[in-house]
């Protein structure tokens, strides 16, 4: 079984007047099927509103399923006995770099997460130092997090998840409010630890060029997974993931409008590389 | 400009008083302020300002700094002198006008003056030389018997240190709305007082509001991270006392009997001379 298994996975958000009738009924997530192995770079797109939140926050038991099942590393999130092995398993980064930071000093916010589970004084120093060196911010251990860039504090909200040594990790839009040089940061750590530790890397995001090297993509519209695939896979049917209001990275539109304007060009061209050997390929061959 | 303020007052060094356990200042400073107002006499003032006048050396705090926490009640000192100065009954000393300054009166000014300049400044030591963060975990760990008694301690201790981490943060947000509500052409400073204080319902609403969405979020990636309250969680830097943790805490206790020694000798020696 992988890490995450969902089945027809339905999520309500219900508002209620004062005198609790219900009032309007919002269907955030419907019949949700997700499977991922454990070690995958699994990558969520969707617009706004689309649940890809509201996902997120089941993984990471913050919100229960209405209907349907949800286990995570084995564990049902339903049942309340499990919470915190879920939690445990399955760390989560939320958008906002200055809401997720706790400790006014950066190591003592890493050693929050493993504080809460127990762990010894000498094993917290040890995993303080192992997860802060593995974002690359060991160097910042005694700083205030109130100095860093956004990238650098979201460096360090990665470490403190990484404290709690979890098999998985659920980044919800870690990058949407940060700066192009931020947001570089960010995603190569989250890579380098996916790749040097094999922890399973859940982004969610609706940033396209974010979503290239993943190796699988889930795209959700109004709560539903509307396509799945490989980014090439995803990427090859530019029309249909307009109609979902999403944008397809650059390179790939750009050998899309090439394409309809009649190059002999593949679909899904994902780099600048792959293009220019196609457009190499077409030069030759006159 | 706003952004400059910062919180606390800590001044870091490295001197033995800085690396003491937060728990043995917090008594001290307790102890200190204490003996200030209990004991009575020249000596046992004498005896005060030594202790005082050592553990400032030994901090290597400038005393310019304990001199600035001073300033911040020079008002109250003077309201308290004259107050003191003047109308305490006995024995007549000056008097002009309607007013009669009496020898018990001057002497209790001068007292009280004294009393209060030394409890700021040892309690400015102790500022100086605690951050925020080990002021928290000092209380945590010293008041941690009142939750047998159903005292939060361990949520009260959590509640300060997050305070003391979003102050800045909030600061930095008041400045971003002031900033915006001016470019829409509101004024913060002309105007009465009345007209000052409605002028900030426009900073102040946004502000809460946003203060409020960040502890929504901030207790989701608590939770999210195991948070689980106080039971069953570790420390990373757990406070234990070391041997000057040992020493510092008899020091204490040698001026606190000082003091109640040179209490029984006074008033013997008061009713020997008849002072």
């Amino acid at each position: 079984m992988g890490i995450i298994k969902a089945r027809k996975l339905v999520h309500e958000y219900i508002r209620r007047d004062e005198e609790g009738n219900v009032e309007s009924i919002q269907t955030a997530l419907d019949r949700v099927d997700l499977d991922v192995k454990a070690g995958e770079f699994i990558a969520i797109l969707g617009h706004n509103g689309s649940g890809k939140s509201t996902l997120a926050k089941h993984i990471n038991a913050i919100l229960e399923p209405g209907e349907g099942s949800l286990w995570v590393d084995g564990y049902d999130v339903s049942d309340d006995a499990n919470i915190w092995n879920v939690r445990q398993s399955a760390g989560m980064v939320f958008q906002n770099p200055d809401n997720q930071i706790i400790a006014s000093v950066v190591e003592e916010d890493v050693g929050f997460g493993p504080e809460n589970i127990g762990v010894p004084t000498d094993e917290i120093w040890q995993r303080v130092e192992d997860s802060l060196r593995a974002v690359g911010m060991l160097k910042y251990r005694t700083h205030s997090p109130n100095k860093l860039s956004g990238g650098q504090k979201q460096r360090v909200a990665i470490a403190g998840v990484m404290a709690m040594q979890p098999k998985c990790i659920v980044l919800d839009e870690p990058t949407a409010m940060l700066d192009p040089n931020g947001r570089k940061e960010v995603l190569k750590a989250v890579h380098k630890l996916n790749k040097e530790k094999g922890v399973t890397i859940l982004l969610i995001t609706h940033y396209m060029e974010e979503v290239v090297d993943a190796d699988k993509v889930y795209v959700m519209d109004k709560g539903r997974v509307v396509m799945q695939g490989t980014p090439r896979e995803i990427f090859s049917k530019v029309d249909e993931l307009k109609s979902y209001r999403l944008d397809v990275p650059q390179i790939t539109l750009l050998a899309h409008e090439l394409r309809r304007e009649g190059l002999a060009i593949p679909e899904g061209v994902l780099t600048r590389a792959e293009l220019m050997e196609a457009i190499e390929r077409i030069c030759q061959s006159y | 400009m706003i952004r400059d303020i910062t919180i606390g007052q800590y001044y870091p060094a490295n001197s033995p008083v800085h690396r003491l356990d937060p728990r043995v200042k917090l008594l001290g400073t307790l102890i200190y302020i204490i003996s200030l107002f209990v004991f009575k006499g020249f000596a046992a003032f004498v005896l005060a300002a030594i202790f005082l006048v050592a553990a400032i050396k030994i901090s290597r705090v400038p005393f310019s700094y304990m001199v600035k926490g001073l300033k911040a009640i020079v008002v109250l000192m003077v309201i308290t002198g004259l107050f003191n100065l003047f109308l305490t009954q006995g024995t007549p000393w000056v008097s002009f006008w309607v007013f009669t300054v009496t020898y018990e009166g001057a002497e209790n000014a001068a007292l009280m003056l004294i009393r209060l300049a030394f409890l700021i400044i040892g309690t400015s030591l102790m500022t100086l030389t605690t951050t925020p963060n080990q002021l928290t975990d000092g209380l945590e760990k010293s008041l941690h018997p009142l939750s047998k008694i159903g005292v939060p301690v361990h949520e009260i201790a959590m509640m300060m240190s997050i305070a003391l981490r979003f102050i800045p943060i909030l600061i930095e947000e008041t400045d971003k709305i002031m900033k915006a509500q001016m470019a829409r052409g509101a004024d913060f400073e002309s105007g009465n007082i009345f007209r000052k204080a409605k002028a900030m319902i426009p900073l102040l609403v946004p502000l809460f509001v946003s203060a409020f969405r960040r502890a929504n979020d901030l207790a989701m990636a608590m939770e999210a991270r195991c948070y689980n309250g106080g039971t069953g969680r570790t420390k990373m830097k757990p406070l234990c006392y070391k041997r000057q943790d040992y020493i510092a805490y008899a020091v204490l206790f040698l001026y606190l009997a000082a003091m109640i020694a040179l209490r029984f000798v006074w008033t013997y020696l008061s009713a020997l001379f008849g002072w």
